[in-house]
């Protein structure tokens, strides 16, 4: 996990955990409930982007998958929540198998392409597919978690079962970056062909992320279901792949704690966005844009260097004052 | 109507979508030959195309003839401020991150529009009014072959540029080797400019021809970038005439697929051929997987 890490990790656990004593607002616990469901799709995009050099656009498919996998398990062939939810997994999993092992064998960004495009079939497939999934109006009815008669509906409860997972997952993905296989993506990142030099599977290694990163959403999709109870395709269209897309720039790629932050920011935004109605799509594409051009590695960085200019300012004059007197 | 005319009216109709597709994939082709980006708001610059067009002639009450080279100049502009202020500064950046510059612009194109002309889709009368065409009993609107003509002009035009004058000889040279090219005295910056906003001009013919026949709205640009392209892919990316004619494959394909199995999976098989071509011949149907592996992309 690394030593740099175990600090902010055990300060975002407390603050976590205090969060819901202070606040009791079903509002307020639900956006962080979203804004842990985003995250975990986002730790797993940014791992396909920072560590892998690839984009997914469509990730909002494999989110979709988990979500349908829980909601017509449960709903319409009696699954228990447990089986259902390991069921998306696979098939998440497998999918993105199917999408990844022939494209990542191509050089350039074949996989982004690759992604659009089964994203948008699998949206297609929750429109057309009646039967199962309920098309355009959606499928409704979706349990709670239930273990053992400890019911996880809205609220407290369900905000310390998303943030669990979500940590446990980040620890996770922390551990996969400081492990051999991290240490291989990084080499990939560096230079394809160094790291094949090196005796790295390259395309082996990008369709593992890619396949992680897919598990990840889903796993998040199946939380989405659960806590909202109803799920229908607009959820899991283009505009949501780009959304995360969004989160993962904003944070900046490649670091998992922008991965949080980038979630969290453009989870909320929204709520402010509310004023400017259906033209919210105008204000993401300035902030994507802005942030493009202005920070490309993301805010975190940017916010990083621009805290450490500031400080340098200050000791700089504080010298000078000091030389001075 | 009988069978024949049947299936011939549904070819006609592909045919004239697939054009469409196959303008929007040789856009993709221009610019990817150039900088070997994936200009992902390329269906904005048709949207562009369409609806600026409607302003100036239904709005403005502009004649044809002098609204429809304003559209191209006004989409073109766009297209040579979209690389000055967002391609341009970030030059030295990764592929990835010009990749999502242009999916960004997607969206702001997208908003602005809203912002401008709103959610209703708008429609231009044809450019020649007359009665429809009857061939073998198969129905066909003037227009119909206004897209079509246009289609084939361009790719016509296109190729002559590309094989006999020097700026397109010059920017085909920037494709295979930006370093050697500019070694020759290509100035290599420029020949990207130029093919923004030749790829912006060319979104916008789509865009003024096609207005008449499907109206556009705002939120048009993703579905006919995706369909585009999977043509520039069908057709192998970077060669322009295999765009076209994979454009007329899929269009075909899908108002084949409208007939006689279900509209709702019409926007299924330009992405299943998308994902199958990737599988089993990811250099297209006219690339050659030698000429692929010295690519950049």
């Amino acid at each position: 996990m690394g030593k740099e890490n175990s600090k902010p990790l055990a300060i975002l656990i407390i603050c976590l955990g205090i969060f819901p004593i202070f606040v009791r607002s079903d509002y307020y616990l639900s956006i962080m409930i979203f804004i842990g469901i985003n995250s975990i799709i986002v730790m797993g995009l940014s791992l396909l982007m920072g560590y892998a050099g690839q984009i997914s656009l469509g990730h909002a498919a494999f989110f979709g998958i988990g979500a349908y996998c829980s909601g017509v398990l449960t709903v319409k062939f009696g699954f228990s929540v447990l089986s259902a939810f390991l069921s998306g997994i696979l098939l998440s999993g497998v999918m993105a198998m199917a999408v990844a092992v022939p494209t990542l064998r191509l050089k350039g960004h074949y996989l982004a392409v690759a992604t659009l495009g089964f994203g948008e079939i699998i949206y297609i497939v929750f429109n057309e597919f009646l039967d199962i999934t309920g098309g355009p109006s959606g499928l409704s009815g979706i349990p709670y978690i239930d273990f053992w008669g400890y019911a996880f509906k809205e609220g407290i409860r369900y905000f310390c079962l998303v943030w669990g997972i979500a940590i446990l997952l980040f620890i996770f993905a922390l551990n996969v970056i400081h492990s051999r296989v991290g240490r291989a993506l990084r080499a990939i990142h560096g230079s394809d062909v160094a790291a094949a030099a090196m005796g790295v599977n390259v395309s082996w290694f990008k369709v593992q992320v890619f396949a992680l990163s897919a598990i990840y959403a889903s796993v998040a999709g199946s939380l989405y279901a659960h806590f909202v109870t109803f799920i229908s395709p607009p959820t899991f269209g283009l505009f949501v792949s780009i959304l995360l897309l969004m989160m993962v720039v904003v944070g900046g790629g490649g670091s998992l704690w922008g991965a949080l932050l980038g979630a969290g920011i453009v989870t909320i935004l929204p709520e402010y966005l509310r004023p400017f109605k259906d033209f919210d799509v105008l204000v993401y594409g300035i902030i994507l844009m802005v942030i493009l051009l202005f920070m490309p590695e993301g805010l975190l960085k940017g916010l990083t260097v621009l805290l450490k200019w500031i400080r340098g300012k200050i000791a700089s004059r504080q010298t000078v004052i000091g030389q001075g007197a | 109507m009988t069978r024949f005319s049947e299936i011939l009216q549904f070819l006609f109709s592909g045919l004239t979508v697939g054009s469409i597709y196959g303008m929007v994939g040789l856009g993709f082709t221009i610019i990817y030959n150039a900088t070997a980006i994936i200009n992902l708001a390329q269906g904005e610059f048709v949207m562009l195309g369409g609806l600026i067009m409607f302003s100036l002639t239904a709005g403005a009450k502009l004649p044809l003839y002098v609204g429809f080279p304003l559209t191209i100049l006004s989409v073109t502009t766009v297209g040579v401020l979209f690389e000055r202020f967002a391609i341009h500064p970030l030059r030295n950046a990764s592929l990835l991150t010009l990749i999502i510059v242009t999916l960004a612009a997607s969206i702001l194109f997208r908003g602005i529009a809203m912002f401008i002309w709103g959610k209703d889709p708008y429609a231009l009368p044809p450019f020649i009014s007359g009665s429809p065409v009857i061939i073998g009993g198969a129905v066909i609107i003037p227009q119909a072959f206004w897209v079509l003509g246009t289609a084939v002009t361009i790719v016509i035009l296109m190729s002559f540029f590309f094989s006999k004058t020097i700026v397109g000889k010059a920017m085909s040279a920037c494709s295979f080797n930006p370093m050697a090219a500019s070694l020759m005295g290509i100035n290599v910056r420029k020949m990207i400019l130029l093919s923004f906003a030749l790829s912006a001009a060319l979104g916008a013919v789509a865009g003024v021809v096609i207005t008449p026949i499907s109206l556009m709205e705002y939120d048009r640009g993703p579905v006919l970038a995706v369909k585009g392209f999977c043509a520039a892919v069908l057709g192998g990316l970077g060669i322009g005439y295999g765009a076209v004619i994979a454009g007329f494959m899929i269009g075909i394909l899908e108002s084949f697929t409208t007939a006689f199995i279900h509209s709702g999976f019409k926007d299924a098989v330009a992405l299943f051929i998308l994902l199958f071509i990737l599988c089993f011949k990811p250099s297209g149907i006219f690339g050659s997987e030698e000429v692929g592996k010295i690519k950049k992309f």
